[in-house]
């Protein structure tokens, strides 16, 4: 049961029950979905941006502990940051999560709490379905995105 | 009943040796992180037992050669081991006779199949195409592709809260513009047992053919497709302890001679010239190109071992565990069945609180225990009962009480680690 307590820590089954910014912003002027039609996992990620910066995030759907856990997580940490910065905090995120990313928790934070992820390859798509569906929301994109 | 699961674990079950069949199954003997595996992803494939895996690999070292090709020692052993694969289908589902047995590489290619002939052939603008609120995506997507080709309408006959069709309305359903109708005999979600039979007498009372999609039923159930009366009959070989790749389209055999053929190539033809092409006759009409013959002697094995068994105790050992299942899995706080039909075959799906059934999935698969969760390519069943996933657990002859106390356990884990 290690391996699994690695996964599922408190943090993330906290934040899966509780999640934060669970919300659509008032004043919204980005936004994406994104969608694993396998495990049927969906959330939809708000923003709004004032010119670079992610002034307010929010995200709505549903999916399981690790993927909502993660998007809560994700808005918290983006908030206030520039589209390049959370870019790079995706990047090693990503990394992270698929055992790419040793000694960068320190640089994560609170996202460290992910690293048991990687022990798990199946669930790499849930922990990075709403990232994915951040950088879509930055860029525009108004295709739906999937990570599987 | 609850008793039972605190008393000395229990191996066999009716007149079944469990532990017998256990043993012609060597993956049955994998550990998995440190457990043994319990597999109930059943549903989704069933495991293979030796006498299967010996006679693919018999084909493969010595009886290789194309079928009805050539005049060789081999090529004339090799057809003679494919067309007895055909016979000993034929004798399995009870069909009138073998040229209605066609080879296919499963259930979804034979629905293909139908609706890519039968269906261009006979559907048109302004028709309609009747199927259930349970089928699985293979059964709906294809007639979809038709209808929006041909102009026509796929009609749905609604389901209740236990998951059993609405027969009345199902009926309503039936008029002068069907065409056809498809039904799976097994729900692969819910695990309901169609009542086809009465189903089909209703379509065939206005005239119109049936196709049931047999997946989930041919590896649980008797079935004979004459007493059934239906028209087409789909199933594939993985799922019945044989091998991937392939899979039976049973047909009428006046529906299929009317039929055009499907794929074009060789074996399906009776002469070739560039004036005029004639088509060879049924099945071989609809078996273009080399077929998998090694997966026809490893589905004739696996038919040997289900004949060997007796499919009348499979079933009796598999309703058993399903109601045992059913009790100790219900008694679990916070668990809600989806499906609860009153007649069902080897299909437990289920809900707990507001875990995500891949979290369930997880922690399972951490005791050794395989189940599947998802949608089970079944989305509008999903959306029927407002739920995004549940957990599936599925049955098959080697599986024990034992397995299913080990599941039980695994759940309540699962509270434990989100309770």
């Amino acid at each position: 049961m290690a391996e699994l307590r690695d996964l599922y820590q408190e943090v993330i089954l906290e934040h899966s029950k509780a999640p934060r910014n669970y919300r659509e912003p008032a004043h919204t002027n980005h936004k994406a979905e994104g969608y694993n039609p396998l495990c049927g996992d969906r959330f939809t990620v708000y923003l709004e941006m004032d010119g670079d910066t992610v002034r307010d995030i929010g995200f709505q759907g549903a999916g399981c502990a690790i993927s909502k856990a993660s998007a809560s997580m994700m808005t918290q940490t983006v908030k206030g940051k520039t589209k390049a910065e959370a870019h790079t905090i995706f990047q090693r995120f990503h990394d992270l999560v698929t055992g790419h990313g040793h000694g960068q928790e320190t640089e994560l934070g609170k996202l460290a709490v992910f690293s048991g992820v990687s022990e798990f390859p199946m669930r790499v798509k849930c922990a990075t379905l709403a990232w994915h569906t951040l950088e879509a929301a930055l860029e525009g994109s108004q295709e739906k995105v999937s990570t599987e | 009943m609850s008793a039972v699961a605190a008393v000395p674990i229990r191996k066999t079950a009716g007149s079944l040796d469990v532990e017998q069949i256990r043993e012609q199954f060597p993956i049955l003997r994998t550990w998995v992180r440190g457990h043994e595996l319990v597999y109930l992803d059943n549903a989704a494939t069933s495991q293979k037992p030796q006498s299967v895996i010996d006679a693919i690999v018999a084909y493969y070292e010595s009886g290789n050669a194309n079928i009805h090709r050539g005049v060789h020692y081999l090529s004339e052993k090799a057809t003679e081991e494919f067309e007895a694969g055909r016979r000993a289908v034929q004798r399995f589902i009870h069909a009138a006779q073998s040229s209605e047995i066609i080879f296919v590489r499963g259930t979804t290619e034979a629905i293909n199949l139908v609706a890519q002939t039968y269906g261009r052939a006979n559907v048109g603008a302004g028709d309609e195409i009747v199927v259930t609120a349970m089928e699985h995506h293979s059964n709906i997507v294809p007639w979809q592709m038709l209808c929006q080709e041909k102009g026509a309408t796929l009609r749905v006959a609604p389901i209740n809260d236990q998951g059993e069709v609405l027969i009345e309305e199902y009926e309503k359903l039936l008029g002068p513009k069907t065409k056809l109708v498809a039904i799976g005999h097994v729900s692969n979600a819910l695990g309901t047992l169609n009542p086809v039979k009465r189903m089909i007498a209703m379509a065939h009372a206005k005239g119109i053919p049936v196709l049931v999609d047999g997946a989930q039923a041919v590896p649980h159930i008797p079935v004979d497709v004459q007493d059934l009366d239906c028209d087409f009959y789909a199933f594939s070989a993985h799922k019945m302890y044989g091998p991937t790749g392939i899979g039976v389209l049973y047909g009428k055999q006046a529906l299929l001679e009317a039929m055009p053929p499907w794929q074009g190539g060789g074996d399906m033809i009776s002469s070739v010239t560039w004036e005029k092409t004639t088509y060879n006759k049924v099945p071989h009409k609809f078996e273009a190109g080399t077929p998998d013959m090694a997966a026809v002697a490893g589905l004739k094995a696996a038919i040997e071992f289900l004949d060997e068994v007796g499919i009348d105790k499979v079933a009796a050992h598999e309703h058993e565990l399903l109601e045992y299942a059913t009790e100790v899995v219900s008694a679990i706080s916070g668990v809600r069945l989806i499906g609860t039909a009153a007649e069902k075959a080897g299909v437990l799906s289920f809900v707990l609180e507001d875990v995500h059934p891949h979290d369930i999935g997880t922690i399972l698969d951490q005791e050794g225990i395989a189940v599947r969760t998802g949608h089970h390519c079944a989305q509008p069943v999903m959306d029927r009962f407002s739920i995004p996933a549940t957990v599936r657990a599925s049955f098959a002859v080697y599986n024990t009480r034992a397995e299913v106390d080990a599941l039980a356990r695994g759940l309540r884990k699962v509270m434990e680690v989100f309770g």
